[in-house]
């Protein structure tokens, strides 16, 4: 008993440490990319505090955060006090609870020295819900943001949490929907067993099913608020969405949950179809690991969500803003046929590939691979064909005044 | 607006092949845009330790200065134009008479206020002999208030920092000569 609470308390600090300083650094790196994309330096100033050594603007963070925990703890008159108070901690801790079953790396190996199994990499290792688990404390962020946006009692950061609401509760059916097919093919819901499955293969799903990687890249995406999909705050239009009238460390909570987001996506995307901790050649692919081996794979899943969220920041500055009816279009008439052709070509070939590989006399994977990139073509230049996102924007004819009987 | 007004022109935005309805070629271009300049140079200049590249130093509208002539005396006659001239009100001389033969008057002291000037240049328009100039000292700041009045040493000191970087902008190297009244 004993061990596994301390085994238990150990990742916790370990994963919430790690969250809080990525977190600060990855606010430091968005800003580096934004200068870089918009030619500027960004923050290169900042360094140790009371010296002169600058250090790149590493310490940036520590002034920003520091910055917010000094900031006057304003609460505005209007607002719904103990919703105001509750909301960004609902969003914060939705965002930090998913981290309970996402493995961060493989396991260590049995040699480590503690008695008992091997340690797995995860926080709550051997949740079989593990997927449902996510997506269920995943949409409590939802709660958060409307929350926040109602008690506010402001107009436009209640604009901001309706569209939050309306795109948030969208893109959850395409994300599942992506999610499915991968569980349809790996026929687990835990992620350490759909890491395992992808690197028995060597297979990673991405090239298995390149429609269903599309779709949960673009929900994921659009999950996490980032732009293209920016609509909640949107800025120009709608001073600062929900959290306008939040400041301090409230406003840092609802900032850190953010990005805690972006990681989360960069986190499901690299695992459910970027193989997790698998590289071909580098990694292996079994139960049994030195150090060494479980340290490149830490390494490597790593290494993945952190080239995936330069992803996410250089994605924001390349294309503009969706209009919201871009936005659900785009869920509704793209993303969803789209997971469904997914998930009915995987499931077709769960059923008969392997007849057909084996009459053909090729491994699965030969046909796997083909029929999905050919999908995915099809799908797209269907899609491009009907274009279901183009709307007429021509005003509608309005009756001149003089004709309405108004003198 | 009323769309059926006969003087509205609507334009109709041009047909997307299948490759723009795909968002595909859009994609890459946005992608390869914002990683070209996430690689490429930076222009920003960094400021305290890099001067500023000025492009045009003279048409920099900076701290004043008064111009000396060639014997280094100061140009200027005290005709109060710069002072009538400036929207400010910033500038304050004291004429009295010049102790030299080609000119009625000079002054005596030459203040400017550089808290009040909204550095316009008017004066600088409106001087007839070219004696005041703006140069393209942009760094400028004082510890107190009295260090940002720039009397007349201070301004002509100016033009000693500044002549080898800015020759004079004058139209005539004489000063208006002085008849007598």
């Amino acid at each position: 008993m004993f061990p596994i609470v301390v085994e238990a308390l150990v990742k916790t600090v370990l994963i919430l440490g790690g969250l809080m300083m990525a977190a600060a650094y990855l606010v430091l790196v968005e800003r580096w990319i934004a200068a870089w994309v918009q030619d500027r330096r960004g923050p290169n100033r900042v360094g140790i505090p009371l010296t002169r050594i600058r250090l790149f603007g590493l310490g940036q963070p520590i002034a920003d955060g520091t910055k917010f925990l000094f900031k006057e703890e304003v609460t505005p008159a209007h607002v719904d006090r103990p919703l105001y108070f509750v909301a960004p901690m609902a969003a914060f801790c939705a965002a930090l609870a998913v981290y309970a079953v996402i493995p961060f790396g493989s396991v260590l190996p049995a040699s480590s020295g503690v008695p008992g199994e091997p340690i797995r990499l995860v926080l709550a290792p051997g949740i079989d819900v593990g997927m449902i688990y996510i997506f269920a404390v995943g949409s409590i962020t939802v709660y958060g943001v409307l929350l926040g946006s109602w008690a506010s009692n402001n107009k436009y950061a209640f604009f901001g949490g309706l569209r939050s609401g309306a795109q948030l509760i969208s893109y959850e059916i395409p994300m599942g929907l992506g999610l499915l097919g991968v569980v349809l093919a790996c026929g687990s819901l835990r992620l350490d067993q759909i890491i395992a499955q992808q690197a028995a293969t060597g297979l990673w799903n991405a090239f298995v099913q390149p429609l269903g990687f599309v779709v949960f890249c673009v929900a994921a995406c659009a999950e996490a608020e980032r732009l293209p999909f920016d609509l909640p705050e949107a800025e120009q239009e709608l001073v600062g969405g929900y959290h306008t009238e939040y400041g301090g460390v409230k406003l840092m909570m609802y900032l850190v949950t953010e990005v805690i987001h972006m990681v989360t996506a960069s986190f499901l995307i690299a695992i459910l179809f970027l193989g997790g901790w698998h590289f071909w050649g580098l990694t292996g692919s079994g139960e049994e690991v030195t150090w060494l081996e479980a340290l490149i794979r830490i390494a490597v899943l790593l290494g993945k969500v952190g080239l995936l969220i330069l992803g996410f920041m250089l994605i924001r500055w390349s294309w503009p803003r969706f209009r919201f009816d871009q936005l659900m279009a785009m869920a509704w008439r793209m993303m969803l046929p789209w997971g469904l052709v997914n998930l009915c070509l995987v499931a077709v070939l769960m059923e008969w590939g392997g007849r057909w590989a084996a009459a053909l006399g090729v491994p699965v994977g030969a046909i796997e691979i083909p029929v999905g990139w050919v999908a995915l073509v099809l799908t797209w230049a269907l899609t491009a064909w009907a274009d279901p996102i183009a709307t007429d924007n021509t005003p509608l004819p309005i009756e001149p005044l003089n004709q309405r009987g108004i003198p | 607006m009323n769309p059926q007004d006969a003087d509205i022109r609507w334009i109709q935005p041009p047909e997307l092949g299948l490759g723009g309805r795909s968002y595909l070629p859009l994609f890459v271009e946005g992608l390869t845009t914002t990683f070209r300049h996430l690689v490429g140079r930076k222009i920003t200049v960094e400021y305290p330790e890099e001067p500023h590249p000025m492009v045009h130093p003279e048409r920099y509208r900076g701290v004043h200065r008064l111009n000396r002539d060639e014997q280094g005396r100061v140009k200027c006659v005290a005709c109060f134009l710069c002072a009538t001239a400036c929207p400010a009100h910033c500038i304050d001389i004291v004429a009295a008479e010049s102790p030299w033969p080609d000119r009625e008057k000079y002054p005596q002291s030459f203040t400017i206020d550089l808290l009040r000037c909204i550095f316009c240049g008017m004066c600088e328009e409106a001087c007839p002999v070219d004696a005041i100039e703006l140069t393209s000292l942009y760094d400028l700041s004082g510890k107190s208030r009295e260090e940002m009045i720039f009397d007349k040493e201070k301004l002509l000191s100016v033009y000693d920092q500044t002549k080898d970087r800015e020759p004079m902008r004058s139209r005539g190297s004489q000063p208006i000569s002085g008849t007598g009244a």
